[in-house]
């Protein structure tokens, strides 16, 4: 008997013990889904995020005026080559007003993916655009796996790619 | 080289709507009210425009080492009792950053602006007001914040 109750309580401590821990652990927060837009490229061709359904997006809000800026865009342009094929791709969301400084800076780079001006419409959908660069980067479910605000090396940006390709 | 977005550029609008609230609201860049300045008829009047970036950003001096930059420029309303002249920016600083191969000209900390008047001809006598804007992109080694134009109303008692 003695043996038996001992037992029993040494399973409702273990329980309770669980039941805190699962109560101590925060839930992960939910995803969110990618706000939807279509807005045009240099040459007036639409470039709708739907068109991506079922890729990992590396969406990059961006100007020429921003140094930080500049140094990553050659990084997205070797992750589009290297990953272009395992369903990857990269937008660029310029937030300069005109395209008479996007367009020279993009054919310069060589830049090999989807480059579109934005619009208050994008910038409001996407949460405010506080400083640049501002990157997301949106998994093959359409959620957002990670907002990243300012310079991130190519390596963390890479290893992210690469585990959201998998 | 303009930039666009509801964030980035409507709080700029903001800034130039809102001068007094800009002021007072520690920013990355701050520009005290400046003093009423008094302008007689024997001597041209000076202002020294005190600016302050927060530490660890910096603004782009007002002859950036790269094109592509966003230089600092102070300009004042032409049609008030008196008229800008020259306006002077401290030397500014050779600082190299993460994102950048070579160093920029920036200016960064406490610093001031001075611009050189002249008394407009006939102008009215008595108190008076000057607008100026002061335009700017402020970075840290990192990111870029929204170029913003910030209002300045300078006190004039014109005697």
């Amino acid at each position: 008997m003695k043996a038996t109750f001992n037992s029993f309580l040494t399973s409702a401590a273990l329980s309770l013990t669980l039941v805190l821990a699962a109560a101590a652990a925060p839930p992960e927060p939910a995803k969110r889904i990618a706000p939807a837009f279509t807005l045009k490229d240099s040459a007036g061709k639409p470039v709708r995020l739907a068109d991506y359904k079922g890729k990992v997006v590396l969406l990059n809000f961006w100007s020429t005026t921003c140094g930080p800026c500049r140094l990553e865009i050659p990084w997205f342009v070797e992750f589009q080559k290297t990953y272009k094929d395992k369903g990857f791709t990269v937008i660029g969301i310029a937030l300069d007003e005109e395209w008479d400084s996007v367009k020279p800076y993009v054919a310069d780079k060589k830049v090999n993916y989807p480059v579109v001006i934005g619009t208050e419409t994008i910038d409001k959908a996407y949460g405010g655009i506080e400083a640049l660069p501002t990157t997301f980067i949106i998994d093959r479910q359409g959620r957002i796996a990670s907002t990243h605000i300012g310079l991130v090396s190519k390596k963390d940006y890479e290893i992210e790619i690469q585990q959201l390709l998998r | 080289m303009k930039l666009r977005s509801s964030s980035f550029f409507g709080r700029a609008a903001l800034a130039l709507l809102a001068p007094a609230l800009f002021a007072q609201t520690p920013g990355v860049l701050t520009v005290p009210d400046p003093p009423k300045l008094t302008v007689g008829r024997a001597a041209d009047p000076v202002l020294k425009l005190k600016v302050s970036i927060r530490p660890g950003y910096h603004a782009n001096s007002n002859s950036p080492s790269e094109e592509y930059l966003i230089p600092m420029k102070l300009t004042w309303d032409t049609a008030g009792p008196i008229q800008p002249v020259d306006v002077l920016y401290p030397k500014p600083k050779m600082e190299k950053y993460e994102f950048s191969d070579k160093p920029l000209s920036v200016f960064d900390g406490d610093f001031e602006i001075t611009t050189k008047f002249k008394r407009a001809a006939n102008p009215p006598l008595g108190p008076a007001f000057l607008t100026g804007k002061l335009r700017y992109q402020a970075c840290n080694d990192k990111m870029c914040l929204p170029p913003k134009t910030v209002e300045i109303k300078l006190p004039v008692l014109m005697q």
